[in-house]
């Protein structure tokens, strides 16, 4: 092609000329081949980050659902707050930035010009509060307490306040229908974290940085129903963020409701009741400690027998969830956490765990028999049970001579279980026990119980409790026996003297262990929702159903509704004849036995009363009540801490729930049109397509109408006690029951005693 | 022979008439570069439109009106193919004559730039700013000058016929009289603009046939040159940021790396088609600075998508091509060398500049030849397209 005669160029020339052509269409061809790479093979990549640089969110948060009580009455909703906002895109493409729009608001709210003008600025590391320290893009609320009629002024000369809404948005309020609190089933909700919103963002439900989150109770359990979907627009934005066009838009889908089993009256009854019941303990004295007892925690819970729906959950201490809206104040807050509360976000019913008392010896019965002794045996019950030189005695040194199991339920007689979990214990080898498995009966019906493990209701944080068998003390012993080996001494104090005991063989299940067991003191823990399966169980026949609060999800226009249906998750370890034999000697309990006299005159054969007492020791604290209750349609377990014996602390405020639920009136008769939910409530409430919820008006209190009755069962009570003590002759008097069930020395724990 | 009489037709031959002159064999209309020709307009006329987009939405540079650089760039493109038009009226030939004249008038021009009356954007003292939103950049006016300077000097003897090939005198005066520009456009700072000049005098010195030590040496000068630059600091430190950013662009995205991060992610997200003329959004966005100039290519990427960018890249190779055609035909090295020089110059900086647009040279303030804004380089362009033109007008008649 190169033609040098024609050109009369020189070779060299022409040459390089042609390397350099060469040279310079390979560069263009890099030029198109790298082109090729960035555009056609990496293209969606970079497409991707384009959308994500240019494309900017703005969040309508949807409005949470609410929290309703069985009949419909909301516990949790929302109230319409005005709040005025201000965007920050709008006020930004003004020519002073919006300050004088934002000086003529202030006007308008009655505010500091120079503070709104503060709110609406960016947080960043130099800014002091107030600042936002949201997306930029989202609108920036300057107050939610807005008056209607400034929220008027705004939006009627919106031309005058550009980029200033003023729009009613919904903030969470706790409204204690019936004044019933329920707190800590309820829960609380608290600002999203950082940590949180990275954790969701690729998941189906990512948090928005303005959303608020469930942090404890029924908020937390159902927080992804209750919160829906929040609505999204895309802008299109330029590099300085102003708006260039509106990209997608989803619509914010407002949170499912959710229907609980409470009933709110029901809570407020309960509620009460366990209120007052602690304030009548710190009355009584208790001779052991040589004053008034603490009563400084306690727990209800009211439970359907065939169900495992919870009706009424009651925790004491409590608080005004109503603190947590709109961000809790710093004084508020460590008045709830601070190491001098007395925490009352802890829900005791389902958080709070001590040994059971003689309200365990149900699981005891059960395993005797399971052992093989009759349950209509003689067993000697004897003032004492001496094993070792260790003398285990009987509640106030009774003894009603040889009795059947059901008699020594009723009686609560301490020795019969004793001797039977003596006998076990050494059948099973004692000490050191063959080899082979032992058969360990008594333990093994406390796991069968559904002890020792949550029992599944639909609240966070619950706890196991604990059963002390062989496998925990060996674990514990492994835990503690540098410590215990360090400090014990053989004639030291007293703690010092266990200490020693427990470094020698704290991992054996020793007699004393397995005696101290069958009465439920010791190392056992159990929970009041615990007890509530447990009795309901025995009630419905001996089925342990999963305890639920959220009995429904419906949507927020009531079209959809999913059940939560009642799930059994276990049976009883009795036959039907066990259970029968001990139904019936749990009636007896509070006909005749040592809850007897506080259920003078109730109407038995109407509605016939099952229970069970119990008081469990604390090693360096008052005794703890317990009092388990059920009828055929529900399981009543209360407990007080540092409170004395279940009946004497208890057996009021469980009559009275029960007197409330069934229209129980004080001459005894019943009045249907008085009771609270004499039948467990089956139906849903409605919800209409517009959200709106029909429920009966919960008027007056509750409570102070089952007060009135109850006043009038203390003045037949205080008269019927001074004529003949009625029921049977075997009933321990108030007296007696109220003061002896702890005859030992403080700081018998783990080893002898009972009650 | 026929390349000897070729001098005699080209143009000044016998007057004839209208059409007749215009479309006989010998006359100018044939005689030009047409693929050439029509590629450099469509490269301006993409050009504006690219210019176009980028500009419409950028209130704060565009005086609120959207049409405020299509109009200046189309003004521009026009006085550019005027001066093409009159570049090719008075020949290369002609102009040989005036280039001392020239050379003289843009070493003032880089040195008024040196002086108060000079003015720094984007950290290089580059512009001399007229009044009336006019503005110059002798520094492109500087690449024409040097180009003829430099054939001048080292065509001279062997057009004459005295030589073959320049002798080390000539070619040490040619370096010399491309030194001293050199040295005032290094002292602006302007680095983009000396790599120009330096690859001009490769190009200049390989057309002339210079011996090969020269070549080589000054490859091996260049090489030294940037290392010593590199170790003594003699750059600034925005320069050396441009350098790191381009080696690791995600070294700071909010800052070095974000001309170029963002350049890559407009051009990348263009895929085949691209978004369409003004529906790109990194380019409605106003993500990528310096668009309507520096970055332009990156409008053509996103919104053309690889079809349109791959025109441009294909039509500056049609221009590229032809003149080295043209640099290959003419008989007389001084329009070799010139056509050469321009090779060098066009070749280089579309390279640099779509190449850092691409993420894979680094960033320096380059203008890409007949797409960019800017009214000295497009001027300097056109007339460089004129200058080649000229050489193929008057080239023999047998090519």
């Amino acid at each position: 092609m190169t033609n040098i005669p024609e050109t009369g160029r020189t070779p060299r020339v022409q040459t390089r000329l042609i390397v350099i052509q060469i040279l310079v269409l390979s560069l263009l061809g890099t030029l198109g081949g790298r082109l090729w790479y960035l555009q056609i093979r990496n293209g969606a990549e970079y497409q991707k980050e384009a959308s994500g640089n240019h494309v900017q969110q703005v969040v309508q948060p949807a409005v949470r659902g609410s929290i309703l009580d069985a009949r419909g009455v909301p516990l949790a909703d929302n109230e319409t707050r005005l709040v005025v906002s201000a965007s920050r895109t709008d006020l930004l493409k003004q020519k002073d930035d919006g300050k004088a729009v934002l000086t003529k608001l202030a006007g308008v709210l009655g505010l500091d010009p120079e503070e709104v003008r503060q709110k609406v600025r960016l947080c960043d590391a130099k800014t002091p509060q107030p600042c936002w320290n949201g997306s930029p893009y989202q609108p920036i609320p300057i107050t939610d307490e807005a008056t209607p009629r400034q929220a008027l002024q705004i939006r009627e000369r919106a031309e005058d306040f550009p980029g200033i809404t003023a729009e009613p948005e919904a903030v969470r309020r706790y409204a204690a229908p019936g004044k019933s609190n329920a707190a800590q089933v309820l829960g609380y909700l608290s600002p999203v974290t950082d940590d949180e919103i990275q954790q969701a963002k690729n998941t189906d439900s990512p948090f928005l940085r303005s959303d608020m989150v469930g942090r404890s109770g029924l908020e937390r359990q159902y927080d992804k129903e209750l919160r829906g979907k929040a609505g999204v627009t895309r802008y299109e934005v330029d590099n300085l963020g102003r708006v260039i066009g509106k990209a997608k838009s989803d619509a914010a889908e407002p949170g499912s409701n959710l229907v609980t089993s409470i009933d709110a009256r029901v809570q407020r009854v309960a509620e009460y009741e366990l209120d007052k019941a602690m304030k009548a303990a710190r009355q009584q004295f208790d001779k052991i400690t040589g004053e008034n007892y603490k009563a400084d925690s306690g727990a209800v819970v009211v439970m359907e027998a065939k169900t495992g729906r919870i009706v009424a959950m009651a925790s004491a201490p409590t608080y005004d969830p109503n603190v947590w809206v709109g961000g809790i104040s710093a004084k508020d807050y460590k008045a709830l956490t601070g190491k001098d509360s007395d925490y009352p976000l802890l829900n005791r019913a389902i958080q709070g765990q001590s040994a059971p008392g003689s309200t365990f010896k149900v699981v005891s019965t059960a395993a005797a028999v399971e052992a093989g002794y009759d349950f209509n045996g003689n067993y000697p019950c004897t003032s004492s049970y001496s094993v070792g030189g260790q003398v285990f005695k009987n509640f106030e040194g009774e003894n009603f001579g040889p009795i059947s199991l059901g008699r020594a339920l009723e009686v609560s007689c301490d020795t019969v279980f004793y001797g039977l979990a003596d006998n076990e214990w050494k059948k099973d080898g004692g000490i050191n026990p063959k080899k082979g498995q032992p058969k360990d009966y008594f333990f093994r019906a406390a796991h069968q119980f559904g002890l020792g493990k949550e029992t599944g209701v639909d609240l966070p944080g619950e706890v196991t409790g604990r059963v002390p068998d062989r496998r925990w003390k060996q674990s514990y012993w492994e835990a503690n026996k540098d410590a215990w080996c360090k400090t014990g001494k053989k004639n030291g104090s007293y703690v010092e003297k266990i200490a020693y005991e427990n470094c020698l063989e704290g991992n054996k299940m020793r007699e004393g262990d397995a005696i101290n067991y069958s009465i439920g003191q010791g190392d056992t823990l159990v929970t009041p929702i615990q007890e509530a399966v447990i009795y309901g169980a025995i009630s419905n026949g001996g089925t342990m159903y999963t305890p639920t609060i959220g009995k429904a999800i419906v949507s927020a226009d009531g079209k959809h509704v999913t059940e939560i249906k009642p799930k059994p998750h276990g049976r009883l370890p009795v036959t039907q004849a066990t259970r029968n034999m001990m139904d019936e000697a749990l009636a007896g309990v509070a006909t005749r036995g040592t809850a007897a006299w506080k259920f003078a005159g109730w109407p038995q054969d109407k509605i016939p009363l099952h229970a069970k007492t119990g008081t469990a020791e604390v090693y360096g604290k008052q005794t703890t009540s317990w009092l388990a209750t059920y009828t055929k349609d529900y399981s009543v377990i209360m407990t007080i801490a540092q409170a004395g014996t279940g009946s004497g602390a208890s057996g009021e405020a469980v009559r009275n729930i029960y007197s409330s639920l069934y229209g129980v009136q004080a001459d005894g008769s019943i009045d249907n049109k008085k009771a609270l939910l004499p039948t467990p409530l089956k139906s849903l409430p409605k919800i209409q397509a517009d959200g709106s919820i029909s429920a009966p008006k919960i008027t007056g209190d509750p409570a102070k109408d089952q007060e009135k009755v109850a006043q009038q069962v203390n003045q037949q009570g205080d008269t019927s006690q001074g004529g003949n003590q009625t029921p049977a002759a075997t009933t321990p008097t108030p007296t007696t029951g109220n003061r002896n069930t702890r005859r030992r020395r403080r700081g018998t724990r783990g080893r002898r005693t009972t009650a | 022979m026929t390349g000897a009489n070729s001098f005699s037709v080209s143009g000044y031959g016998p007057r004839r008439a209208g059409w007749t002159r215009l479309l006989a064999r010998d006359s100018m209309a044939r005689r030009l570069d047409w693929p050439m020709l029509l590629s450099a307009l469509a490269l301006s006329g993409i050009g504006c439109a690219l210019v176009f987009s980028a500009t419409r939405n950028r209130t704060e540079i565009n005086q609120g009106d959207p049409y405020y650089f299509l109009l200046r760039d189309l003004m521009n493109t026009g006085i550019g193919v005027a001066l093409m038009i009159g570049t090719i009226w008075l020949g290369h030939r002609a102009l040989r004559n005036a280039v001392p004249i020239l050379y003289g008038v843009s070493l003032f021009g880089v040195l008024l730039v040196l002086t108060p009356l000079g003015a720094t954007i984007n950290g290089s003292r580059n512009w001399i700013v007229l009044g009336g939103g006019f503005s110059l950049q002798p520094s492109e006016f500087v690449k024409i000058s040097m180009i003829l300077g430099m054939a001048m000097l080292l065509a001279a003897r062997v057009d004459a016929g005295d030589r073959t090939y320049p002798d080390h005198r000539t070619v040490l005066q040619a370096l010399g009289l491309a030194a001293v520009p050199i040295l005032i456009v290094l002292l602006m700072p302007d680095l983009g603009t000396v790599l120009v000049l330096l690859t001009i005098i490769l190009g200049v010195l390989l057309a002339s046939g210079a011996s090969n030590r020269w070549v080589f040496g000054l490859i091996a000068v260049g090489v030294v040159g940037c290392l010593a630059v590199w170790q003594l600091h003699i750059l600034d430190q925005y320069q050396i940021n441009r350098f790191a950013a381009f080696a690791n662009p995600s070294l700071d995205p909010a800052g070095v790396g974000y001309n170029t991060n963002q350049a890559r992610i407009a051009i990348g997200s263009g895929g085949l088609t691209g978004a369409g003329l003004f529906h790109g959004s990194q380019t409605t966005g106003q993500f990528v600075p310096e668009q309507q100039t520096d970055f332009v290519f990156t409008v053509a990427g996103e919104e053309l998508g690889f079809v349109g960018a791959g025109l441009i890249i294909l039509l500056l190779g049609v221009v590229l091509w032809r003149a080295c055609r043209i640099a290959r035909e003419t008989t007389e090295l001084y329009g070799t060398i010139v056509a050469a020089g321009i090779v060098a110059w066009f070749a280089f900086q579309s390279f640099e500049n779509i190449g850092m647009t691409l993420g894979i040279m680094p960033v320096t303030g380059l203008p890409l030849p007949f797409v960019s804004y800017g009214g000295s380089s497009m001027f300097v362009v056109w007339v460089a397209v004129g200058l080649l033109q000229s050489i193929r007008v008057q080239r023999p008649m047998s090519a």
